[in-house]
């Protein structure tokens, strides 16, 4: 039997949104009990001077370039990034080169996973063969392999008939379906949100409304087939309402946000800096603040990094013919932290956005700091100063939009099932 | 020295004391072409190279000449027929290039930043002849020298820019243009061809050509290129023509004396009737060609003359 006692923490507890004084105690991996007041007796203590523990986060959606395009991430590196930026769990993308979309591919990485991440790792699936769209992928199958949600990524289903058909499937092994957003026509060859930055740096634009009609279209199709689903990002104001209205009528919808369009907008592109290229196109300050306040009342469920590494070939061509997508696992906490910094979200609110939905919408126990959960923790100093370098990032590719920035936040251990993966 | 910039990107960068000095050393440019008097020694020991990444007959010219009359060693370079094509990156293009120690280099892009990418990535000047929708510096600076002497003066003046704005760099850079010597700018084009928030560009908006029209002392017509009519943008190429068209009952709604101007290629009557296009007293079309020459030998006599005092002053750091 091992014990470790934290003592002298700031127990950010997202369940019961409190953040206060503390101690917790873990017992083989799980966390055993929790107080404020005299703490029990431990074989290990570790005192955290005051600073906050909280549950790990369980980033949705994170792309590790295996298979295909190692040589942009592996799960070594992002293993290591993940435990650097307090990530315990990382649910990886299937879209990959192949796409992860049998249970041979699946096996693989699951494989791979095991062997050289230093953190949690939960593989996706394609939802279609190949992310095409025609052909539902074997869900059953992928399931049995291990696989935690379906999604063709940045593609959408286009085919109304196969989306409805996936849909239906999956609702009758309760598989959890993550669509993305925008409607494929009106966003063709987009790159910028349309306004007076587009207009101005003359770059393809794309609606706002484009999202509604996406998720108007996905909350349709929910409707239809009773699946269970998760938008992957909503970003822009216009979507909201239809989003409240779908989970008021009871639908099983949950919906995230990537951290980096909760914390820039459309004019940090400045002159044509593609490692602030996204999909979808970073927003307005309006929409952003909408956004903001979204995660704050709990509309919009989960925040993610949306990691996506890229090396500097892929980035350094014009703007719109660059590569899009940031690498964000180690800059999600003190990206984050800006929100918390600027007075718009609590710290239980943010780790209830960080950990626990994603946790409750993935089935897990993790992202609580309760009796029985697994004790998957991460200490952080809110306020520690520093200026980003982003060749100091443990990822392969460095593409952060967050270079020479500075930020507030420095994670100083990150644990999984009570062992350390990380020790500042 | 007014004008210190390293490269000429944009008119966004420039203030309006930096377009002045241009436009002035341009307009003795202009007389002395006229004079036939020549200035082979302002650029003489130079290499100006011309990269197009789009093809262009008359821009591409215009720099030519302009290079050749200051005496400067011009190479142009088609590059949108060559190693582009075989899958080289723009930034390796731009290495190779600069290896070669161009002093000027005169590109055009089709896609928007993809000059000041490649102005980054080399140590010689760099004039943007065109980079997608988004800027086309020369352009707007021999539309304000043509205005200029036409109407004695380069502010206070109601200008219309009509027809597909969406599309076009020249529009862009001549708003900026406009806007930063403070006249006043209207944008006249059907709703599917004006760029999204375009009333925060400090411009006035009209989707009807009389309004727009009203008064005003100078016409700018673009350029509608074939691909965007038939039902793309609009509804059809007559249509187009018989709504936005310049003609001589629209033409009635500016002012008496208010001058026409094109950046060519014309498309003649579709967004311009051919005798407007022809009309002595109020095209200043052919003009604009004239002053192209001119203002990019001043665009690149003024970027030769930054280009030599910085490499001097890094000679006496060095040494």
């Amino acid at each position: 039997m091992t014990e470790t006692l934290f003592t002298n923490a700031r127990l950010i507890d997202p369940v019961a949104l409190s953040d206060d004084t503390g101690w917790l105690l873990v017992r083989n991996g799980v966390i055993a009990s929790s107080g404020s007041g005299t703490p029990p007796k431990a074989d290990e203590v570790m005192d955290c001077h005051g600073k906050c523990l909280a549950p790990g986060i369980v980033d949705i959606g994170v792309k590790v370039s295996e298979p295909g395009e190692r040589h942009k991430e592996s799960f070594r590196s992002a293993g290591r990034a993940a435990a650097l930026g307090g990530v315990t769990t990382i649910v990886t993308r299937p879209d990959t080169d192949p796409p992860i979309d049998t249970p041979e591919v699946l096996e693989f990485v699951a494989r791979r996973a095991a062997e050289y991440s230093a953190v949690r790792v939960l593989p996706m699936a394609a939802l279609t063969k190949g992310r095409n769209g025609q052909e539902m992928t074997e869900i059953g199958f992928l399931m049995d392999a291990g696989a935690i949600a379906f999604t063709d990524c940045d593609r959408v289903v286009r085919d109304t008939k196969v989306y409805a058909r996936a849909l239906t499937y999956a609702r009758s092994l309760k598989a959890l379906v993550i669509g993305h957003v925008q409607e494929p026509i009106l966003s063709a060859g987009a790159v910028a949100t349309k306004g007076k930055f587009a207009s101005l740096r003359g770059l393809p634009d794309v609606s706002p409304m484009a999202e509604r009609m996406g998720l108007d279209r996905d909350i349709s199709m929910l409707e239809m087939t009773g699946a269970r689903y998760h938008a992957d990002q909503i970003t822009t104001a216009r979507a909201l309402p239809a989003l409240e209205r779908a989970k008021r009528n009871g639908l099983d919808i949950t919906a995230g946000i990537s951290i980096h369009h909760l914390t820039l907008n459309e004019f940090d592109v400045a002159d044509y800096r593609t490692f602030f290229k996204m999909t979808p196109p970073l927003r307005s300050e309006d929409d952003r603040l909408a956004v903001v306040e979204a995660v704050e009342s709990g509309l919009i469920d989960i925040i993610c990094s949306m990691h996506t590494p890229q090396d500097e070939e892929s980035k350094r061509l014009p703007f719109e013919e660059a590569a899009s997508g940031a690498v964000g696992l180690e800059t999600l906490l003190p990206a984050a932290l800006r929100l918390y910094h600027e007075g718009q979200i609590s710290l239980p609110k943010l780790f209830r956005a960080l950990s626990l939905n994603p946790s409750k919408r993935l089935g897990l126990k993790s992202g609580r700091l309760l009796e029985d959960a697994p004790a998957d923790l991460v200490l952080f100093d809110p306020d520690a100063p520093f200026v980003l370098d982003r060749i100091s990032l443990q990822s392969k590719s460095k593409n952060t939009p967050f270079d020479g920035a500075r930020l507030q936040g420095k994670v100083l251990g990150t644990w999984i099932a009570g062992k350390p993966v990380y020790r500042s | 020295m007014t004008f210190r910039a390293n490269h000429l990107l944009g008119i966004e960068p420039l203030r309006p004391d930096e377009i002045t000095a241009l436009i002035d050393l341009a307009d003795r440019y202009a007389n002395d072409n006229r004079a036939g008097h020549a200035h082979k020694d302002v650029l003489t020991g130079m290499t100006q190279i011309n990269m197009f990444f789009e093809n262009s007959t008359r821009t591409q010219a215009s720099f030519e000449l302009a290079g050749k009359r200051l005496g400067a060693d011009v190479m142009n370079m088609g590059m949108a027929q060559s190693s582009v094509k075989k899958g080289e990156t723009l930034i390796d293009t731009a290495l190779t290039l600069n290896a070669m120690h161009p002093d000027l280099l005169v590109v055009r892009h089709p896609n928007s930043g993809a000059v000041d990418l490649l102005a980054q990535k080399v140590n010689c000047a760099v004039l943007n002849a065109g980079d997608g929708r988004h800027e086309h510096p020369t352009q707007a600076l021999l539309d304000g020298l043509t205005i200029r002497r036409a109407k004695g003066r380069l502010h206070r003046l109601s200008i219309a820019i009509c027809g597909d704005i969406l599309h076009s760099r020249v529009a862009r850079s001549n708003i900026m243009l406009l806007g930063k010597m403070e006249n006043r700018v209207r944008l006249i084009a059907p709703p599917t061809l004006m760029p999204a928030g375009a009333a925060d560009l400090g411009v006035e908006v009209f989707e009807d050509m009389e309004k727009g029209l009203k008064d005003v002392d100078v016409v700018m017509m673009l350029r509608l290129q074939k691909e965007r009519m038939d039902g793309g943008f609009v509804p059809s190429m007559r249509e187009y023509y018989h709504r936005y068209g310049l003609d001589a009952a629209k033409l009635a709604h500016a002012k008496p004396d208010a001058i026409v101007m094109h950046p060519g290629p014309m498309n003649r009557g579709i967004e311009i009737d051919g005798s407007i296009a022809d009309d002595i007293n109020r095209s200043v079309i052919q003009t604009q060609v004239e002053m192209g020459v001119a203002v990019r030998m001043a665009a690149m006599d003024l970027l030769a003359q930054n280009l030599r005092a910085r490499r001097k002053e890094n000679q006496s750091v060095m040494a």
